[in-house]
Formats: structure tokens, C-alpha cells, sequence
């Protein structure tokens, strides 16, 4: 700043209050300007998605959702969510009731556990799971996963719980519902352990102390202290996991084969509503049919957003009445 | 899982070898835990280093696919790369000053209504679909224009903006407030400190910030499919139109009947894989050394 900026004013009366200098007010407008555009870009999203799923929602209203057809064909065009939501909720409940414990338990290992030496690189590794693009995951998932599955775990699972209609008979080619559930299970893992493990983190190392201090077990401090003290957050982590699980488009493509109609075997092939927008890429036969797709995006849209607001709506909560911020270990 | 606190049954009812036991279970599951996790990384990467290095020549980055009835399978993929180099750029170039603005407007200059409303929204944005923004895209864009490399970077740009201004604003809230109010005692503008005493203190986690986020689009397929999926084999590298991609060929390899696709697939995931475990363990040293520095110089 150059003295000329001194005014003889500004010498006189030194406390008259900020100067308004065009260089601030420049540098607050671009820089509001951009976070307006960045909120605006959300309402933006959700205008242009019903915009494009209009025409079906006008034609179906929400009997869509309740309607278990897809046809496609010209003349006798008929489109419903039902199967597709049935294969969402089956295949990302059952990925959150897996990866749950697994993200707990690998949070607890890395907080109370595991040898000093060993918590960052573990930390590392459990991190990159989260860094492998969904289509590699997919990969794996046809070529590797899916055979191993199919040949061992299905009939083993068949035979011993084969009474529950969720393990029918066994699939050949591994392409199953049952395979995008363990896919999932592995890709929202990582995230809700990062978190959770955060979670723990932030638990007061006096209240830890003073629990072993009263003679309990490692494990009872756990489930007296750590998860009484997270629950809010832990909540919020599997929220934000269902979210993820629920919005995965390509792995889920890639091994659940496809199909339209409701089942209970999970070792049969199916859709998801990500997926079967994912798989139907290549141009939709009709105009309806392609409004359809995008009324299923809808659906996702709405899930997805009731999962970050209610995710964020706990973590807020919990900060207010912890007065730490939660916020800032990842939820973001 | 029980929540409830620790009971009279558990610390006198119970013996102490029983309890001792429950812990050892407990801390055995944990154990196993991490285990599994670690095992599913070791699994996929071993599969795909395994089956993708006998693929791995020089031709899969500067060959295009092999076109022609009798030459199907051969080739490589080099119009991919060069797509997804294109495409990312671009993105990078949108997101990256948008989310470094989004951040110190929240930080620096934003009262704290605004700021929860404008960080609920990068949450939100943060949480959408990755197909949803494809779908978002296509018809932003694509509908009427038809396909385009820019709409896909404008695609992957709305995935990228809010990891860009989430992990500027955790760096921004690093810097000590004494270096501000320095400046301003000094009598500098508040933009100047804004820009040439604050920012400059943060460069080491805004590019760890969008190292990370590069790794994670760049691996995106989703919102590329709806954007920039209709594709021939010649490599160009023109975004007006619609580039390939590596995520969009590994997947259309990954569901075609040739096993010499699968084979090309396996390749390029082993690259892609490569490229993303190198950058984020880049971006991993990138934050702790500056965020040491930070720490020290507070």
C-alpha cells in the first residue's frame, strides 16, 4: 500500500472505520459469485433432472414407483421403478449390514488396537480401498469375484440356509445380486471406516481412562464410552455409506446381470435403479423410455439428498452439544 | 450393537475370566476386521496386477483399437488416454479456481449463516450420484448439441468442486489468524492479504486437495457415459466432440464376448490402478509435509 492512500482525512480521523477499497470488493464478489454458483449448481441439478423425467412423471405420477414393468417395446411401452428400487434396497441394505461391523471393527483396530507402528500405513491402505475407480472394482467383480462366489460361497450358502428365500439356487455365471451386494460392501467399507475411525478419535482420552481406570476390559470401555459417546456420528457414517451404496451406477452394472421383475433369491440376476440407468447408455429405444430413465434418476437424486441432509442434520447436532467439530474429520 | 452403558451385571455378575474372554473375542473380531479390509485391497490390486501386466506393452498407450472384421482385440487404447487426459484437464481447469473461490469466500469473507447454508449445499453436491450429474449433464448439454469432451469435463468438474473447496477450506482454518491481522496492522488491503499472505500459505493442500481429486475422477465412468461415450476408434483430441475414455473402455472391454477385450481391459486397469495409487500416495506425502509446516509455523 502506498502512503499517497494516506489521506490527510484519513490521518485526521484514524478511527472513522474500514475504507472501502474497490480491490476488496472485488475480490468478495468474484469469490461470492462462485459460492452462489456452486449452491445454485445443486437447484440446478434438481431442476434439470425433473425437467427430463417430466413427460413420465406426467404420464406415470407415482404409480411409477410402485408399477414392476419394464417394456420397452414400441407400441406397448410400459415403465415402472418397483423391481429396480427392490434391487437398490435389497443389495445396498444388505452391503450396509455387512460392511457396518467390518468398518467398525477395522476403526476400533486402528484407534484402540493396533501397534503403533501399524496405524498409519494400515489407516493408508484401508483409505486407497476407497481410492479404486468402480469400474476396476466391476472388473474384478465379472472376472474374479463373481466365478468364486457362484462355484463356492452360493451353494455352500444355499445348502445351509437354502430354507431362507433370500439364498436360492445358485447362479452360474456369478452375475447375481448377491455378487453387487459384496461389491458394495467393499466400496462403502472404507468410507464409513475413515469416518468412524475419525469418530473415535475424537472420543476424550480421560473418559476412556477413566473407564479402564474403573477396571473394565478393553471391550467394555468400548461399548461403555467410545460408542455411546460416537453414536450420532456412527449414525451419520452408515447414512452417508446407504447414500454411496445406493448411488453406485457401473460396478453394480457390471456384475448384477440385469433383469426386471421382484425376487427374493439374492443369487439370481437383477437391477438396481443406478444400474439400469447406467446399462441403458447406448440410447434408449423410445422417448418415453428415456424420460423413464431419468424419472429413475429422480429417485436417486431424492435418496441421495435425504441421505447428506440428514447425515449433515446429525453431525451438527452432535457438534452442538459436544462442542467439537466433527465436522471436519471427513464427513465432508 | 448394544450401546448402553456399562452395567452392576457386567462389572460384578460376570466372572472375570468369562469377561476377559468377551474381550479377547471382541479385540479378535477387530482384528479380523481390518484384516478383511486389507485383504479386499491386496485381492483386487493382485488380480489386477496379475492379469494385467502380461498385457502391458508399449502399444496399449500409443496404438489405437485394431478396426476391420479380422483384427478385432488388437490394437490399444491410446484415443482413451488421450480422451481422458483432455477431459480431466479441462475439468481441472473448471473446478480447481472455482472451488480455491468457493473456499475463501466461506473462510475469509462469509458471515456464518451464509457459510452453513453454502456448506450444506457442497455436502449435498458432494453426496449426488456420479450418474445423476451424468444425467444432469446430458441434459445441460448434450441434448440438442449432442455429445462433447467438454461436457464431460463439465461433468467431472461438479464432482471435483466440492473435494476442491472442502480440503482448501480445512487448510484455510490452518493458517494462524495472527499472520492476518499482521498484514492488516500493517496496513494492507484485505484482497492483498487475502491473496498474497493467506492463499500462498495454503498451496501445499490446495494441490494435495486436487491430486486427490483428479485420482478420484479420473477413474469415473458414470457421468462420462451419458457425455462423451459415443465414440469411434481414431484418436483425436478435440473436446468439441466426444472423446474415449479409460474408465468408458475398460467397461465397454469389461461386458463385450471377446476375451482379447478382456485381456485390453485388465491392461488398462492396471494402468488406470497405477496412475491413481501413485497420485493419492503423492497427494498422502504432499499433506503431511505441509501440513507440518503449517503446524509449525503457528
Amino acid at each position: 500500500v502506498s502512503s499517497a492512500e494516506l489521506t490527510p482525512e484519513a490521518t485526521r480521523r484514524p478511527f472513522a472505520g474500514r475504507r472501502v477499497r474497490f480491490g476488496d470488493l472485488l475480490l468478495q464478489l468474484v469469490a461470492g459469485l462462485a459460492a452462489a454458483a456452486a449452491t445454485a449448481l445443486v437447484f440446478l441439478i434438481a431442476w434439470k433432472v425433473v425437467e427430463g423425467a417430466r413427460p413420465a412423471i406426467v404420464r406415470y405420477g407415482l404409480h411409477f414407483i410402485t408399477r414392476d414393468v419394464w417394456n420397452p417395446v414400441v407400441g406397448r411401452e410400459a415403465f415402472g421403478a418397483a423391481s429396480f428400487l427392490f434391487g437398490t434396497a435389497v443389495t445396498s441394505l444388505l452391503a450396509l449390514a455387512l460392511a457396518a461391523p467390518l468398518a467398525i471393527g477395522a476403526a476400533l483396530f486402528l484407534t484402540e488396537l493396533a501397534p503403533r507402528v501399524l496405524r498409519a500405513p494400515v489407516t493408508s491402505l484401508i483409505e486407497t480401498l476407497a481410492a479404486i475407480p468402480s469400474v476396476v472394482i466391476g472388473l474384478w467383480g465379472i472376472y474374479v469375484l463373481g466365478p468364486i462366489l457362484a462355484q463356492h460361497v452360493e451353494p455352500a450358502l444355499h445348502s445351509a440356509f437354502g430354507f431362507i428365500p433370500l439364498f436360492g439356487p445358485p447362479g452360474s455365471t456369478g452375475s447375481s445380486l448377491f455378487t453387487a451386494t459384496v461389491v458394495l460392501t467393499m466400496m462403502i467399507l472404507p468410507i464409513v471406516s475413515s469416518i468412524t475411525r475419525e469418530l473415535f478419535l475424537g472420543v476424550p482420552r480421560e473418559l476412556k481412562e477413566g473407564a479402564l481406570a474403573l477396571g473394565t476390559t478393553r471391550w467394555e470401555m468400548v461399548r461403555g464410552v467410545i460408542f455411546p459417546y460416537a453414536r450420532g456420528g456412527i449414525f451419520a457414517a452408515l447414512i452417508l455409506g446407504l447414500g454411496r451404496a445406493i448411488g453406485e451406477a457401473i460396478a453394480v452394472t457390471q456384475v448384477s446381470g440385469g433383469g426386471v421383475g421382484i425376487h427374493w433369491n439374492l443369487f439370481s440376476t437383477g437391477d438396481t435403479l443406478a444400474s439400469k440407468i447406467a446399462s441403458s447408455y447406448q440410447g434408449a429405444a423410445t422417448n418415453l423410455e428415456e424420460h423413464s430413465l431419468i424419472y429413475l434418476g429422480l429417485i436417486l437424486l431424492v435418496f441421495s439428498l435425504l441421505a447428506s441432509i440428514s447425515a449433515q442434520w446429525i453431525v451438527r447436532r452432535v457438534a452442538r452439544r459436544q462442542g467439537v467439530g466433527l465436522s471436519r474429520g471427513g464427513l465432508g | 450393537m448394544s450401546t448402553h452403558g456399562i452395567t452392576r451385571a457386567d462389572m460384578h455378575a460376570v466372572n472375570l475370566p468369562r469377561r476377559r474372554a468377551t474381550n479377547r473375542l471382541m479385540e479378535g473380531l477387530a482384528w479380523l476386521a481390518a484384516a478383511i479390509a486389507i485383504g479386499f485391497l491386496v485381492l483386487i490390486v493382485w488380480s489386477v496386477a496379475q492379469k494385467g501386466a502380461s498385457q502391458l506393452n508399449l502399444d496399449l498407450i500409443t496404438k489405437t483399437p485394431a478396426t476391420g472384421f479380422l483384427a478385432a482385440g488388437g490394437g490399444g487404447l491410446a484415443n482413451a488416454f488421450a480422451g481422458t487426459l483432455v477431459i480431466v484437464a479441462i475439468a481441472t481447469l473448471i473446478a480447481l479456481p472455482t472451488g480455491i473461490l468457493v473456499a475463501l469466500y466461506l473462510i475469509e469473507f462469509a458471515p456464518a449463516s451464509v457459510r452453513s447454508v453454502v456448506s450444506l449445499a457442497l455436502d449435498v453436491l458432494n453426496g449426488v450420484p456420479a450418474i445423476v450429474i451424468g444425467i444432469f449433464v446430458y441434459g445441460l448439454f448434450v441434448l440438442g448439441h449432442g455429445q462433447s469432451g467438454y461436457a464431460a469435463s463439465f461433468a467431472l468438474a461438479c464432482l471435483m468442486l466440492p473435494l476442491v473447496a472442502r480440503s482448501t477450506m480445512e487448510v484455510l482454518l490452518l493458517v494462524p489468524n495472527s499472520l492476518r491481522e499482521a498484514s492488516l496492522a500493517l496496513g494492507v488491503a484485505r484482497w492483498r492479504t487475502t491473496l498474497s499472505i493467506v492463499l500462498p500459505q495454503t498451496i501445499g493442500g490446495i494441490v494435495t486437495g486436487t491430486v486427490l481429486a483428479v485420482a478420484r475422477v479420473a477413474g469415473e465412468t458414470a457421468p462420462i457415459l451419458f457425455t462423451s461415450s459415443l465414440v469411434g476408434t481414431a484418436l483425436h483430441w478435440d473436446p468439441h466432440h466426444a472423446l474415449q475414455t479409460v474408465p468408458v473402455a475398460i467397461f465397454e472391454l469389461s461386458e463385450s464376448a471377446d476375451p482379447q477385450d478382456h485381456a485390453r481391459a485388465w491392461a488398462a486397469a492396471l494402468v488406470l490402478l497405477l496412475f491413481i495409487l501413485l497420485t493419492s500416495l503423492i497427494a498422502r506425502w504432499l499433506a503431511t509435509r505441509s501440513r507440518r509446516k503449517l503446524s509449525t509455523s503457528r
